[in-house]
């Protein structure tokens, strides 16, 4: 019994909806994106297991981007939240989420950015937290500006909030962006386009949440994220 | 119905005030006897280095146990304060750096040994999902030539790559996302 653990399954490879690493209207994959072919890893221990990060570090206000300096950050007040599943439908638990974000005006508080927009002294822009039971989490934010970027002529990033996810596994890491609905920026954003498969770019654009909303606060938008499911034979049986 | 996977996006180049923390390419505090310094560049396809990126890893510990409830052996043992997780962001030169420890050999496919390898997540503007590499060991050539990962890849030279260099005080191990010399990465 003692090596069972080296028998378990691994992760789905139902990547089809993610990008492609060479997508060349969006410019930096042209230098960065590797030409020779993909090695096969099989999921063994070392990418079924993986890092429990953040669990020590959580401050009471990390989720709450309105509230980490002294003053109230400009812009429209908006409650984030959804649900992090994975690809059976299983809430994710007690998971790391991290996400990060450019000011109202479309500036992120990061000396790269050169967009001369103003900067907010009451917004970082940076916020965590964990999912509870039910894969739920919750960030209370300002929603992004749109900012201009050098990929092409007039090109223009869509609203965006930065999530990051870790999930139970090295194989369930994942980094994306959320949209806001209705933005009339996707249809020149390659990074947005870079999804080839239409229902999939639907799922990175998040639903406006009447029911969420707080009156006379804040309005709401939703946003589940689904990670990758396990295979067919599953951990369970070794339990 | 069962839900559908949320696509990947890129990390972008404004990561750096949010995601790194402090002490995050310290696995091991520098004095720990058996610390290793893992050194190296992100270099793109025009060999200029990659200043924007950010690295995980993901390691067993010395003994070869993961700090994670799905590797359920008794033994080897766990290790108090080890997490077997780094980050590290590049810097302007495109240099990372951890210092970590060589993690124990792992039980792979069919519960054949594994040789000691730390998993590798690279992120970065223009990347718009996380390349997956492993660094092995340059003092493992038996244990090496043996593991399952290492042998799938058939040209030697190519395999090399994930092999770090030793360079006396430190392990070199370089990223190059592109060319002639490119690592090898994996659909993981």
């Amino acid at each position: 019994m003692v090596q069972r653990s080296s028998t378990t399954g691994g992760y789905r490879r139902d990547d089809g909806a993610h990008p492609p690493y060479l997508y060349p209207d969006y410019r930096a994959t042209r230098l960065r994106a590797p030409e020779k072919p993909l090695i096969i890893l099989p999921h063994t221990l070392s990418e079924v297991t993986g890092p429990a990060y953040g669990h020590g570090r959580m401050g009471s206000l990390d989720h709450d981007l309105t509230r980490q300096f002294e003053g109230e950050p400009l812009g429209e007040r908006i409650i984030v939240h959804g649900r992090v599943l994975d690809g059976d439908g299983r809430p994710v638990r007690n998971s790391l989420v991290e996400v990060w974000q450019a000011n109202a005006a479309g500036r992120y508080a990061h000396q790269g950015d050169r967009h001369p927009a103003p900067l907010d002294p009451n917004f970082g822009g940076a916020g965590r937290c964990l999912t509870d039971d039910e894969g739920r989490y919750r960030f209370v934010t300002i929603k992004p500006g749109a900012y201009p970027w050098g990929n092409h002529h007039n090109a223009w990033r869509p609203a965006h909030i930065h999530f990051s996810l870790f999930g139970p596994a090295f194989a369930t890491r994942l980094i994306t962006q959320m949209y806001f609905p209705g933005d009339s920026l996707f249809g020149q954003d390659p990074i947005f386009n870079s999804v080839r498969d239409p229902d999939a770019r639907q799922r990175m654009i998040s639903t406006f949440d009447l029911e969420t909303t707080e009156p006379e606060r804040a309005l709401a938008y939703r946003f589940d994220i689904v990670l990758r499911g396990r295979d067919a034979t599953p951990m369970e049986n070794h339990r | 119905m069962t839900p559908e996977l949320t696509p990947s996006q890129t990390i972008g180049p404004f990561y750096h005030f949010s995601l790194p923390f402090q002490g995050g390419e310290h696995l091991v505090e520098p004095d720990d006897p058996d610390a290793v310094r893992i050194v190296g560049t992100v270099y793109d396809g025009a060999g200029e280095p990659v200043s924007d990126a950010m690295l995980e890893v993901w390691q067993a510990n010395r003994a070869g146990r993961y700090a994670h409830p799905e590797d359920d052996r008794d033994d080897p043992p766990l290790e108090e304060g080890f997490t077997g997780f780094g980050r590290c962001p590049t810097d302007s030169d495109g240099r990372y750096e951890f210092v970590t420890l060589k993690p124990g050999a792992v039980p792979g496919p069919d519960g054949r040994p594994q040789a000691p390898h730390i998993d590798v997540s690279i992120f970065a503007r223009g990347l718009l999902r996380q390349l997956v590499t492993r660094i092995y060991f340059p003092d493992e050539k038996e244990a090496n030539a043996s593991d399952p990962v290492l042998s799938s890849i058939e040209d030697p030279e190519f395999r090399q790559t994930l092999i770090a260099t030793d360079e006396g005080d430190v392990l070199r191990f370089d990223v190059r996302l592109q060319g002639e010399n490119q690592t090898a990465f994996f659909e993981f």
